[in-house]
């Protein structure tokens, strides 16, 4: 076991991990923070999308060890303090961009490590920035559209809700 | 105007707070104090003989609390199938018994041989390493035609055969059927697979047992569509446990598309370890784990044949249907291929004479059953394609001969038993060609050529069966349960309501467009109203949701429940108003005096029920709560017409989707946007089974696609944005809300029109091809080229 130390959504967290625990497992099962979700053990699907260090990585797929010393944002970390949600989290609301809600966290995670890198992104830079991240439920039509209102542009052309 | 609120408002889901922050409560956020965690070893190979399985050494591995292997479960009840089907001969179906471990032989990749539980899943994976297991490898059966030959390996040795059901329907109709054929002037025929899918809801599957020693209470967590039945199906046919002494909660439930209805081992194997190990025991699916052992879906070969008269009207529909039950009856399996599958083979059209043949076929892979339409898909995927070739061979537009043979006076009595309540399919027909701008697909097409890409245009006609009903019929047909919805409503003395459901929400958003329906009914804001579902210790007996049946025979029990309610209410306002109750009007949450001015609001209603100082104790009892059961007396008949354009590229065979439409009737609508989010996603799932997506075996049952490495789930890039339609609405009419459900339409109507699509741009080429089987995938598509 060996003690890891990082920042959490601005809290400082630590906890001892064998080598082979993943940086999802650490957060959902010692730091409680359920929000990060596992959907697969291929890195794929990336329901557990966390930002570590500003840059958006599977949790599935990162050690916690390699996580020592970094700043760790999480879905839980995303909303403001007194409960509102932020634009994008906002946005997936108005625009029905979820409904199991198993994917999402992932989603808005990756939305925005898009946004802050492409601000306004077209049609096409959505879906082929989201290829890391698997929905089941919406066919991404909500999802895509949710992302750019988020950007600020004006998504009442796209076809038809 | 959109409303604000009630039936017919885009109201947003009240749900999506907790998940957009990360606060839902998905089965897996679920820790029991003391937990231990199970880890299965499975079987590896498709099919053999067990002769021994060691656990000495893994028994003695750090942190394993007890290894469990069958014999452990001697004297527990086999995992029930909850449907017998009839043959054609009147003789029941063969069924199998499915051990929670497996007994004697393994029958496919991923069938659970042994279970260790141990104090962390990385201890209980470790030892289930140190199990030896002792097999001798048995012939793999995997086709199914081969399955039926004469001389093939039995999966299971005490059956006659692989042959679980030869069924015919209607077997009455088979001889004038065939007659029929022989007259007629044109006979297309189609053979066609329904390729295999994994649901793959994006949760997996997950289950905690857990067991109090003082109250002999068991509680089982789990990932499921419908609590009640798995309380029921596990507590009475496989551990013995009465139902007050299990409780089954299914809580945020991430996906289910059909796979988390059924009752699997791994919930009954926790629910027993959490007993015999005196702890509670979790298991969590890997994603691997769940394509080898959550039940798959479709998987049919079919040969189907289309009569028509020299005027081309439909004159006989003759299909033979192989289906692959996999290697055990998972819980509605049977019902799928049959009355899930023959009783919609009429589709929109008013074709006098069908036969339909089904064998289901035992073969060493993984159970297979219901997938989002179940049956459905399978019905009008092969209709829609056979009238399409139809179409092409007589050289008629594919649209007109379809208009041409619709169904256009109702209620219609099928020839596959079922009888159309309501539908207007040229509507939808006209809403789609409005949609789809046709006319200026043959410039699309010409532009597409000058970029060397060719473009096809398909469409289709659906209709779906929702709500299947009633339950003295079903049982009549091999339902071995009702099919009624329950709601209990709850009104508390300052006026908020609790609506307790019987359906299950696993992201269809019923927490707020239920809401919306008692609002709209009584009149007050949808914010005074929760609903909750999902833990049989807080809601009525219910069935849960699947078969889209949740606003059709869930909200129907909700709106009997809420009648009874205002009912009750209104004698209540009568007598505070010392007036008759028959003048009593409810409107806005006020209840008033016909004709004067007279009113006292619901609050006050909904106190004095529960503070009855003044209240006519000695007509009513005190309180507000009423319960209600629903059973419907028919299902419903959504109905719609798809249109899909593609693109493909002539010199690698890849498809894409440029445009799709869809106009469907739903009858009345609750909720706008869910409905139409629920359509986005069933056509995504469609879209995904024609182009993308196949669980394929190899020749010793092993699985290839084990992993989103190998099944090709559809990704953002693959899909376009759709243009959806519902303004088409006859109600249904014979539930109270005149709604006929939405959840499955888009993944039965869609996969024809993408292969319709293929086959007219390769054809617009001049390609001799008349089918390609799906998933059409570039080499699939090319080859089909050259």
């Amino acid at each position: 076991m060996t003690q890891v130390s990082m920042t959490v959504n601005g809290k400082a967290a630590s906890g001892d991990v064998e080598g082979r625990t993943l940086l999802s497992s650490f957060l959902r099962d010692q730091l409680h923070l359920t929000g990060t979700h596992v959907g697969c053990d291929t890195s794929q699907c990336g329901a557990c999308v966390v930002h570590v260090d500003g840059q958006a990585v599977k949790s599935c797929t990162m050690l916690a060890m390699e996580a020592d010393g970094s700043e760790v944002s999480t879905i839980e970390g995303q909303a403001g303090a007194d409960g509102s949600l932020n634009v994008i989290q906002q946005a997936f609301q108005d625009h029905h961009g979820l409904q199991c809600g198993f994917c999402t966290p992932g989603m808005v995670m990756s939305a925005a490590a898009l946004l802050k890198e492409n601000p306004k992104p077209s049609e096409a830079e959505v879906r082929a920035y989201l290829e890391g991240n698997i929905c089941r439920c919406t066919g991404y039509h909500n999802i895509v559209k949710a992302i750019m209102a988020a950007s600020g542009q004006d998504v009442g052309a796209m076809a038809a809700e | 105007m959109p409303k604000d609120g009630g039936i017919g408002a885009s109201s947003k889901r009240r749900e999506d707070v907790r998940f957009l922050t990360g606060v839902g409560n998905y089965t897996d956020d679920i820790n029991v104090n003391g937990q231990a965690y199970v880890y299965f070893l499975r079987s590896d190979m498709a099919h053999g003989t067990l002769n021994s399985v060691d656990t000495s050494a893994a028994s003695a591995m750090p942190g394993v609390v007890r290894v469990f292997t069958a014999t452990d479960f001697e004297g527990v009840g086999s995992i029930p199938c909850g449907w017998q089907v009839t043959d054609k001969h009147g003789a029941p179906m063969q069924e199998p018994a499915h051990p929670v471990l497996a007994t004697g032989k393994v029958r496919h990749v991923g069938e659970p041989i042994a279970a260790v539980v141990a104090e962390t899943l990385e201890q209980a994976r470790d030892a289930a390493e140190a199990i030896v297991v002792d097999i001798t490898e048995l012939p793999a059966v995997v086709d199914m035609k081969a399955a039926l030959a004469s001389g093939a390996t039995k999966v299971h040795d005490d059956l006659e055969n692989n042959l679980c059901y030869d069924w015919g329907f209607v077997e009455e109709n088979k001889a004038a059927t065939d007659a029929a054929f022989e007259a007629a002037a044109h006979v297309t025929t189609l053979e066609l697979v329904n390729n295999r899918l994994v649901a793959n809801p994006m949760e997996p599957r997950v289950a905690v047992g857990d067991y109090s020693r003082g109250t002999d209470e068991h509680t089982l967590y789990t990932t499921s569509q419908n609590p009640h039945v798995i309380r029921l199906l596990m507590g009475a046919f496989v551990l013995g446990i009465p139902e007050h002494k299990l409780r089954v909660v299914a809580p945020d439930v991430g996906g289910g598309f059909g796979t988390k209805i059924f009752h699997y081992q791994e919930e009954a194997f926790c629910t027993f370890a959490a007993k015999a190990c005196n702890r509670a025991v979790k298991w969590t699916s890997s994603r691997t784990e769940a394509f080898i052992s959550d039940a798959h879906g479709r998987d049919h070969v079919t040969k189907i044949e289309l009569a028509l008269d020299a005027e081309n009207n439909f004159t006989a529909l003759r299909t033979e249907t192989h289906a692959n039950m996999g290697a055990y009856l998972s819980t509605f399996a049977p019902s799928v291929p049959t009355w899930l599958h023959g009783t919609l083979m009429a589709g929109n059209y008013k074709t006098p004479l069908i036969y339909v043949n089904v064998k289901a076929v035992f073969t060493n892979t993984v159970p297979v059953d219901a997938y989002r339409g179940a049956g459905r898909p399978e019905a009008t995927f092969q209709l829609e394609r056979v009238v399409d070739k139809a179409a092409r061979e007589l050289g008629v537009d594919p649209i007109a001969l379809r208009r041409q043979n619709f169904i256009t006076e109702f209620p219609y009595a099928t020839p596959v038993a079922v009888e159309y309540d309501t539908g207007d399919y040229h509507a939808t027909m006209d809403k789609l060609e409005e949609m789809i701008d046709r006319s200026g697909f043959d410039a699309r097409r010409a532009e597409s050529e000058k970029n060397g890409k060719l473009r096809g245009l398909g469409v289709n006609c659906y209709i779906e069966a929702c709500g299947i009903a009633p339950s003295n019929l079903v049982g009549q047909l091999g339902a071995r349960a009702g099919l009624y919805e329950s709601a209990t409503v709850r009104v508390n003395a300052t006026g908020g309501l609790v609506v307790m459901t019987g359906s299950h929400s696993h992201g269809q958003g019923h927490e707020t467009s239920f809401a919306q329906v008692v609002a709209e009914m009584i009149g007050i804001d949808e914010n005074m109203i929760e609903i909750v579902h999902g833990d049989t210790s807080k809601v009525p007996m219910g069935m849960g949701t699947y078969g889209s049946r949740s606003i059709a025979v869930g909200g129907s029990a909700m709106v009997r429940a809420t009648e009874k309610i205002i009912n009750k209410a209104k004698k209540i306002a009568s007598h505070l108003l010392e007036a008759s109750e028959a003048d009593i009007e409810l409107k806005d949450g006020a209840f008033s005096v016909a004709g004067t001015d007279k009113s006292v609001a619901w609050g006050d209603v909904t106190l004095a029920a529960y503070v009855p100082h003044n209240y006519p104790l000695e007509d009513i009892e005190p309180g507000l709560e009423e319960t209600a059961f629903y059973d419907p007396s028919n299902f419903t008949y959504p109905s719609g017409a798809y249109a899909c354009e593609v693109e493909v590229d002539p010199d690698t065979g890849k498809v894409s989707i440029e445009r799709f439409a869809a106009a469907d009737d739903f009858g009345n609508i609750i909720n706008p946007m869910i409905v139409t989010g629920q359509v986005h996603g069933g056509l995504a799932q469609g879209i995904g089974q024609a182009l993308l997506e196949n669980c394929a075996y190899d020749e010793n049952g092993q699985l290839l696609s084990a992993s989103y490495m190998e099944y090709a789930m559809p990704r953002a890039d693959d899909l376009p944005m759709f243009d959806v339609d519902h303004s088409c609405q006859t109600p249904c009419t014979h539930n109270p809300l005149g709604v006929k459900g939405c959840g499955e339409a888009g993944a039965i109507g869609s996969p024809p029109a993408v292969v319709n699509a293929v086959v007219d741009a390769l054809q617009s080429a001049g390609k001799d091809v008349t089918h390609v089987d799906m998933p059409l995938s570039p080499d699939r598509v090319w080859e089909a080229m050259q």
